[in-house]
């Protein structure tokens, strides 16, 4: 079962970082933490993209996977933005006093 | 045997980096972390014959994002974040839902791994043009359409992140 690695291997190993970075953006209260959190998922999802690419040996999932990458980084890009803007109004990078919206 | 030792000691690197990275107290040690977590990522990509995305992965995602966000981190004074309760009140709810999606998750990959019947691997070919040229060659046939939009949306970014960081929004 843990010998020869097979695509299996890499969906298990997929699966932990999806849930990892899940548990990030659901439980933590700083910020940052939440944005790395959902890089930590985009990657999990880059993850099962090779092994289908590699298991079909077709290179449709690598391009997929760029496509990932780019919006990664815009919504890096992004969001840090976000971020700034809010400390400079808040005071704050604690997202769950970050409450305008709540009632 | 060789690949079978390299698996785990880039999964290891990409689990325990992930683990660390949502449960340090200081952002700079979770950016760490997460790059860690990142290296080991880009090891599996290139035990997948993933070549050029092992590149972009280490060029991109550490050499691009991870700056950004150390840069941020170095922006935003975040001495007295890390002496906060670092959980917020709802993480076991959170924690409990994790569990039952994990369930989920590892049910059907124990029923899906026998009767989905995945095609044996292919056979890789001798010779044949490089990985980058073959994501080249899709790239830019197939994909070009998503491509030039994935353009604009950089574009849309960037002009959206100048304009949120300047001084007065």
């Amino acid at each position: 079962m843990l010998y020869p690695i097979t695509t299996i291997h890499y969906l298990v190993l997929s699966a932990a970082l999806l849930l990892i970075g899940t548990l990030g953006v659901l439980a933590r209260r700083n910020i940052f933490i939440i944005l790395m959190s959902i890089e930590l998922i985009l990657n999990a999802v880059n993850i099962n993209l090779i092994a289908f690419s590699h298991h079909y040996g077709q290179v449709h999932g690598q391009v997929f996977a760029i496509f990932v990458i780019t919006v990664a980084v815009a919504e890096a890009a992004v969001g840090l933005g976000i971020v700034i803007a809010l400390f400079r109004n808040k005071e704050t990078v604690q997202a769950d006093e970050i409450d305008l919206l709540k009632w | 045997m060789m690949d079978a030792f390299f698996f785990y000691v880039f999964a290891l690197l990409a689990v325990a980096g992930a683990v660390l990275t949502i449960t340090r107290r200081s952002a700079v040690h979770a950016a760490m972390w997460l790059i860690v977590s990142l290296l080991g990522v880009a090891g599996l990509y290139l035990l997948q014959k993933a070549e050029f995305l092992f590149a972009v992965q280490i060029v991109l995602y550490i050499g691009g994002i991870m700056m950004l966000f150390l840069f941020v981190i170095m922006l935003v004074n975040l001495d007295e974040a890390s002496r906060l309760r670092q959980f917020n009140k709802q993480w076991w709810i959170a924690l409990a839902a994790l569990i039952a999606v994990g369930a989920e998750i590892a049910f059907f990959l124990k029923t899906g791994a026998g009767s989905l019947k995945l095609p044996p691997p292919a056979a890789a070919v001798a010779g044949g043009p490089g990985n980058t040229e073959l994501v080249a060659d899709v790239l830019f046939s197939e994909y070009l359409l998503p491509f030039e939009v994935a353009s604009v949306l950089l574009l849309v970014a960037i002009v959206g992140s100048v304009m949120l960081a300047k001084k007065r929004i």
